[in-house]
């Protein structure tokens, strides 16, 4: 019973530390407003709700869109497939019609090999979108990219069906300014 | 509509703990998966105490066999069939223990020395009966553990003629909960699975732990503020820096055999990664490849002169070994299948170990490094983050088996292999320790 006092104590007082800790300002935690539509209906969606405020929610205006927010990749490439280039066309424009809108690219991969290697290569995922946002019309100072490897996996599972939709890259709207 | 921020959800949480809180749920069970054929008997007996004092806090015997028939090379003598209980080699009747069929006798005593104890071991040849080894190892109050696997090591060597790992620590992540809603934590504890310690806890993922030369450091990469970043972190205060936390990947810590450097991955706008030198005490960073590929997961070869690293320059992931002197170029050293990566090099530096895909399995290898021969050490289906014992015998990694993420140790020469696994949880990238210092 001490030990677990204990640890209560000192995870208080972690948490007293953790909440002094200087962090950015973070926009409230998802809501189910966000949409993932089109041809990959139930895939992961980035609005899942969990008790981080890290994640960001759409702001208003998103859900008339519905473009999805989530790109999918064919195992080892990180070629953006045709069938997402009007959800990034979609992304590209709304950005370009408000400069103070923040993305952030999460890039992800399936958990198979290596896992630093596989943050390289979430990397390369999250930049090629990057580059498919810029080439719509998007600036560099409004997208930021971020690689979770395989460390944040949409979807638990060992197979195809699991690996397929961890493959992706989160397009995640963070509030302005 | 937002949420008001409940204070205790303020932002990614990462407690990096600065009190040593014992998780018992993190605790880990080694178990021996195969052994050698013949192993070798030996008994343990009971240690004693000295007359008139209260009996030692730990049952030093105990801690040894466990360490010996862990190794998978030792079998041990069962208690119950002890014949006789010598603490010291005046009563040591080596005719008794021939009956009992059992090659080498330890024996031993805890002698209290004021606040502190001595281990007193020696190790008797039962044929000839020739006592092997005499020591008495000090121990703080709190370090007869430490002292037991220490006494372990000696008895080990001895017999076999290698150092033994047992007076050893591994780092590993355990993580707990179901997507999206994880918890991790960097833990540490002995090499036997015993005092895990809960280093830093986190709802973002932690990875890649490494151990600095001494023991005495952590440097790992935490996604807590939602980005990667590397940090440093004195384990026995708990007190961390981060050390790299530059806009992009910020990854792979590697400590240079000094001590002095952190090898890094780190990205450039493009998100191209590469291999960097940062030196700890001037923040210097000195780039070592520059190159449009991938290059990332750098170690050193135990010489400091080298390192080795995975690329995929080549089209897809090989290890390749580039000389940190001017005008080096890489050299690529895998040369046995289209994936080899995340090498660790032996002790000795004549050997990788890597993940490499085997038949559709990603599997560990150990690359013989004059050869360029490669020989498959483990057998699951997704294997990966290998780690060398200090001895060089044993390589540690991570694997999955019934649905769940585990450790697994396997020695070089194939001869035994165990698992090891949490009481909650998966657990995943392993580091082995140095040979813990005495205390």
């Amino acid at each position: 019973m001490n030990r677990i006092l204990n640890m209560l104590v000192v995870v208080a007082f972690g948490v007293l530390l953790g909440s002094c800790a200087k962090k950015p300002t973070t926009v409230p935690p998802a809501t189910s407003g966000e949409a993932v539509a089109g041809a990959q209906a139930g895939g992961s969606t980035s609005g899942a709700a969990t008790a981080d405020s890290g994640r960001a929610t759409p702001l208003p205006g998103a859900a008339g869109g519905g473009a999805a927010t989530t790109i999918y990749f064919d195992f080892d490439s990180s070629e953006v497939r045709p069938e997402f280039a009007t959800a990034i066309t979609t992304h590209a424009r709304r950005l370009a019609a408000d400069r103070t809108l923040r993305v952030r690219l999460e890039g992800n991969t399936d958990e198979r090999g290596s896992a630093e290697y596989n943050v390289a290569l979430g990397e390369r995922r999250a930049q090629s979108v990057k580059r498919a946002l810029l080439l719509q019309g998007a600036t560099e100072a409004e997208l930021a990219t971020v690689s979770y490897g395989a460390e944040r996996p949409a979807v638990e599972g060992h197979d195809e069906a699991a690996w397929s939709k961890n493959r992706r890259v989160e397009i995640v709207f963070l509030g302005g300014r | 509509m937002p949420d008001l921020r409940h204070p205790l959800r303020a932002g990614p949480l990462a407690v990096a703990l600065l009190f040593l809180a014992t998780a018992a749920q993190a605790q880990l069970t080694v178990q021996i998966t195969k052994g050698v054929t013949a192993p070798i008997p030996v008994a343990v007996v009971p240690f004693g105490a000295s007359s008139g004092e209260a009996p030692p806090l730990l049952d030093v015997a105990d801690v040894i066999q466990r360490d010996l028939e862990r190794s998978g090379r030792f079998a041990g003598l069962p208690r119950a069939s002890m014949l006789q209980r010598p603490t010291t080699g005046v009563g040591l009747d080596v005719a008794q223990w021939r009956l009992l069929k059992t090659d080498f006798v330890v024996i031993g005593r805890v002698v209290p020395e004021g606040a502190r104890y001595a281990v007193q071991i020696e190790l008797y040849n039962v044929v000839t009966g020739e006592r092997l080894l005499g020591y008495s190892i000090p121990a703080a109050a709190g370090g007869l553990r430490l002292a037991a696997h220490r006494a372990a090591d000696l008895v080990y060597e001895k017999i076999l003629g290698v150092p033994g790992a047992f007076a050893t620590r591994i780092a590993y992540v355990n993580v707990q909960g179901a997507v999206p809603a994880r918890r991790y934590r960097l833990i540490v504890a002995d090499a036997d699975g015993e005092n895990a310690q809960v280093v830093l806890e986190s709802r973002e993922p932690i990875m890649s732990p490494a151990w600095s030369p001494d023991g005495s450091r952590l440097a790992y990469v935490s996604f807590e503020d939602r980005l990667s970043a590397v940090y440093v972190q004195t384990l026995a205060s708990g007190t961390r820096e981060r050390v790299s936390g530059r806009a992009g990947v910020n990854g792979a810590p590697a400590w240079s055999p000094d001590g002095r450097r952190l090898a890094l991955t780190l990205s450039q706008r493009d998100g191209n990664v590469d291999i960097f030198l940062l030196d700890l005490a001037t923040r210097e960073l000195t780039r070592v490849t520059d190159d449009p590929a991938i290059d990332t997961e750098p170690c050193w070869a135990p010489d400091g002169r080298a390192l080795y690293f995975t690329s995929d320059r080549a089209g897809g992931p090989q290890v390749y070994r580039i000389a940190l002197a001017p005008g080096e170029r890489p050299r690529r050293v895998t040369f046995e299948g289209a994936y080899n990566a995340r090498p660790r090099a032996s002790p000795d530096g004549s050997q990788l170990a890597v993940v490499t895909l085997d038949r559709g399995a990603y599997r560990i290898a150990v690359v013989d490094l004059a050869t360029g021969r490669s020989r498959v050490l483990s057998a699951g289906r997704l294997d990966q983050g290998p780690s060398f014992a200090p001895n060089g015998q044993t390589v540690l990694y991570a694997a999955r088996e019934g649905g769940r993420g585990v450790l697994a140790t396997a020695a070089v020469d194939g001869s035994v292999t165990s698992r090891i696994s949490a009481a909650e949880g998966d657990v995943r990238e392993p580091a082995w320790s140095p040979v813990q210092a005495s205390p």
